[in-house]
């Protein structure tokens, strides 16, 4: 029988950045590895669902569990796990944010299968075939989970222990996380376990007085390599970005997009990112203001909102009140001694 | 009639989820077999109101494995969306990126996810069937050398491009920025240490499974069989490339079916939609939907590293081309079509793409000033198309004269290769499980290694990233006699269970 702690890593609605990025650990994987015995992890390993059905509850000491919950098959194992471990840590922005899936929640399921089964270029279906919950092939029962309507992030779905940000985590965050772990020196339930300064503190470049008129598309300027990049009309998210990253971005000369997700202390990236580029218009004027706005952000949600929309105060866009639902039962997990 | 039903939930090892559903006769033969795909994200529709210079961004977040390869597709489309041509210095220093790239991937590939079935063996203990089984069992030797390639090629994507996952640089005209000449030498550096490991990994394949006439045997048997079209990009001279060219379909036959530019892949390309799935199942339009079946009369194409190097006429690096030369006199000419030789071609294209790695870090131009022109016109509709490691990969976008994506269509790398993959797990099932078969761990296992040849990215595929569905084993033998149980209880969110 091992003494080591048990380890599961899992994917929702997520993109498998976050498991490269914990293979981006290299040797210390194998440190990771001495220290639990890693008993789920899809992307890697051979274990079933089945088998972690079977597990007593709290059986595992930490699951990273990383993704969004957009569908009863993701809900199920978000409550399964939550059932199954004993510290459960969203891991990465998805699980912490909905990160840009989550983007999904400014618009609903039918607008969704409508583009993706009839309307794409290329898609061939005059029958108007869609994916179904329930449907019979040759003669075959076949089933497929809910998707639902709205993202929600994996604390919207169950009691989270933790929170690591960033999409993904940077391998040395993801490592700090480790050591704190296997040292008992983690941060009081519930907290984001990262740094307390923005993206802007781990940025070199130099800041003067940002006043701009005008704010700049990617493709509109070469921005000078070594000044601030919202002050040359870009719109870098650094202000309101927990750090965590190295302002690898800017490094290269793009804007900050915000994946690490808001600094301590802010409840809306968004409303953050609001305020900030608000101090940095050099005008008093309310329409030169507005027009400053219109001209130069097209695409407010998709700048503000970009990886936070599912965990911000706007959630999602509404839903028409008559739109098809399926109100399905909530997935149930049986306890297991 | 009793169908029994055997479920492979999840399916592991791999990018992405699915299940596998195999369905039997009485006789215990393969009735039916199916590998659903339970989600979707839906980028296509949410991108949509996005500014078009963000989808760099936001769609490599379709997949954190093969993030570049979207970032690259994007950066493409961008480019014809603007109509604005990168300089030179810009696309070399993107292929080159890209090249690092796929080094970095087909080695996380076989070493990581398709590698340890043969490396540790299909019917292995599931336990050390996986990269820390092979760790143990190669030495750290070895193994050393693994994670070094990967940390290079990582941190030169990183050094690069911002980030190890999801960089931060493509842009419409270029990239945001370029190299210098300590940078320049540095990866000139790692890339001769890769082509060396390029020969390596292709040595260990030689060792572990052509020396060995059981993987020999298993790589050419009918169960893992199927003749497909074959999909690839390829140059001027027909010979592979990752970044750029015409697009190639090559029958099951060997005869040219297609060559075409990228932006014209509508009048070749369609996707058909089953209710039993998210994903959806390309096509070769002029052949047309047929089913589930193999041969020159479906339209089912496979776009994967083997279908690449039969619908090529050669790669373009010498090392590289005397593999390809050697792999096809090994079995028996053009094309392959054997679905686990789809292995061997991935470590042939992982050398080939260390050779380019080199061949760009040396070229004059790399370490030029110009990395990136400003777009001058105004933006419309673009499509870009590269091969991502899974695949052709096809981004199309149409915007309003702001550059605001009004409608975005994704062709991804895996979702070229779903009907074949289908097609693949059926063949191995119906080989494998016949009457009278024990259905054991390690067999289910070898169905799975039909599908991981392949290398599937599902969460590409589905521009989602789908879950699992846990379900019930019975197997009987024909007089009803209870041969074997093996328990997974009904899914407790389906809203009914199966009978």
């Amino acid at each position: 029988m091992s003494d080591k702690g048990r380890l599961a890593i899992y994917w929702a609605a997520s993109c498998g950045g976050c498991e490269i990025s914990i293979l981006a650990l290299n040797e210390k994987i194998l440190d990771v590895a001495n220290a639990f015995d890693i008993v789920l992890c899809p992307c890697i390993m051979d274990t079933k669902t089945r088998d972690v059905e079977k597990w007593p509850d709290r059986h595992v000491d930490v699951c990273l569990f990383n993704g969004g919950i957009r569908t009863s098959e993701q809900e199920y194992m978000a409550r399964l796990l939550r059932q199954k471990c004993k510290v459960l840590v969203a891991f990465g922005s998805c699980a912490h944010e909905g990160c840009i899936p989550g983007l999904a929640n400014l618009t609903c399921r039918q607008e969704i299968f409508e583009t993706v089964y009839f309307e794409t270029a290329s898609t061939d279906n005059a029958r108007h075939v869609i994916p179904l919950p329930e449907t019979r092939s040759n003669g075959f029962h076949l089933a497929l989970p809910v998707f639902y309507d709205t993202v929600r992030t994996l604390g919207q779905t169950v009691a989270v222990d933790y929170y690591l940000p960033g999409c993904p985590p940077e391998a040395p965050r993801i490592w700090d996380a480790v050591v704190a772990i296997l040292e008992g020196k983690l941060p009081a339930p519930g907290s984001v376990i990262g740094a307390e300064t923005t993206c802007c503190d781990e940025c070199p470049r130099t800041r003067n007085e940002k006043k701009i008129k005008a704010f700049n598309r990617t493709w509109q300027i070469i921005p000078r390599t070594d000044t601030c990049l919202l002050e040359q009309g870009l719109l870098c998210c650094g202000p309101a970005t927990r750090a965590g990253c190295g302002a690898r971005c800017p490094e290269v000369n793009s804007p900050c997009i915000g994946c690490y997700g808001p600094n301590v202390g802010v409840e809306d990236f968004g409303a953050r990112m609001i305020t900030a580029l608000a101090s940095v218009i050099d005008s008093n004027d309310p329409d030169e203001i507005d027009r400053i706005i219109r001209e130069g952000i097209p695409d407010p949600v998709g700048a503000f909102y970009r990886f936070s929309l599912a965990h911000s105060l706007l959630r999602r866009r509404a839903l028409v009140p008559d739109a098809e639902r399926l109100e399905l039962p909530r997935p149930k997990i049986a306890a297991q001694a | 009639m009793t169908m029994k039903r055997i479920s492979i939930d999840p399916i592991t090892r791999l990018e992405g989820h699915g299940k596998i559903d195999i369905f039997l006769t009485p006789d215990g033969d393969v009735a039916e077999t199916y590998l659903q795909i339970p989600e979707l994200r839906g980028f296509e529709r949410f991108c949509v109101g996005r500014v078009a210079e963000d989808m760099p961004n936001l769609t490599s977040r379709i997949c954190g494995v093969c993030p570049e390869a979207h970032h690259m597709a994007a950066s493409k489309a961008l480019d014809a969306l603007f109509h604005v041509d990168p300089p030179p210095t810009a696309k070399k220093l993107r292929e080159m990126f890209y090249s690092i790239f796929y080094t970095t991937d087909h080695t996380t590939h076989f070493y990581a996810l398709g590698g340890p079935d043969f490396i540790m063996g299909p019917d292995a203990p599931p336990e050390e069937r996986n990269i820390l089984g092979v760790i143990k069992k190669v030495g750290m030797e070895i193994a050393g050398r693994v994670l070094k390639m990967r940390r290079d090629g990582h941190n030169m994507i990183e050094m690069i491009g911002g980030r190890k996952v999801h960089p931060n640089w493509g842009l419409p005209g270029g990239v945001s920025r370029g190299i210098n000449e300590e940078q320049r030498k540095e990866i000139e550096r790692l890339g001769r240490e890769a082509i060396d490991f390029g020969k390596f990994s292709i040595q260990l394949f030689n060792d572990i499974v052509l020396g060995n006439p059981d993987y020999v045997r298993l790589i050419t048997s009918e169960a893992y069989t199927s003749r497909t079209y074959n999909m690839g990009t390829v140059d001027a001279n027909n010979r592979v490339n990752f970044y750029d060219g015409m697009i190639r379909v090559v029958g099951p036959d060997g005869r040219e079916h297609a060559k075409y530019d990228p932006k014209d892949y509508r009048d070749y390309i369609a996707e058909h939609v089953e209710s039993w799935s998210y994903l959806k199942f390309p096509f070769l339009k002029r052949i047309g939907w047929k089913g589930f079946v193999d041969g020159v009369d479906s339209g089912i194409y496979k776009a994967t590293p083997l279908s690449r190097l039969n619908a090529a006429d050669g790669m373009a690096t010498p090392l590289a081309q005397r593999e390809y030369e050697r792999m096809y006199e090994a079995l028996g000419g053009k094309p392959i079509n054997h679905t686990l030789a789809t292995h061997w071609a991935r470590l042939i294209e992982l050398l080939y793409a260390a050779e380019r790695w080199v061949e760009l870090a040396t070229d004059p131009e790399i370490t030029g000033s110009e990395y990136r022109v400003l777009p001058t016109a105004t933006p419309d509709e673009g499509v870009g198309s590269v091969e991502a490691p899974r695949g052709t990969l096809t981004h199309h976008y149409c915007t309003d004269e702001r550059g605001i994506l009004t409608r975005v269509n994704l062709i991804v790398g895996t979702t070229n290769n779903y009907a074949p993959i289908n097609l693949s797990i059926k063949e191995a099932a119906r080989s494998l499980i016949r009457k009278g078969t024990t259905v054991t761990e390690g067999l289910l296992n070898r169905i799975e290694m039909a599908f991981r040849a392949y290398d599937p990215c599902f969460g590409c595929a589905t521009h989602y990233l789908p879950g699992k569905m846990p379900l019930t084993v019975v197997l009987r033998a024909p007089n009803g006699e209870v041969l074997q149980t093996i328990r997974r209880e009904p899914p407790r969110w389906e809203a009914k269970s199966d009978s």
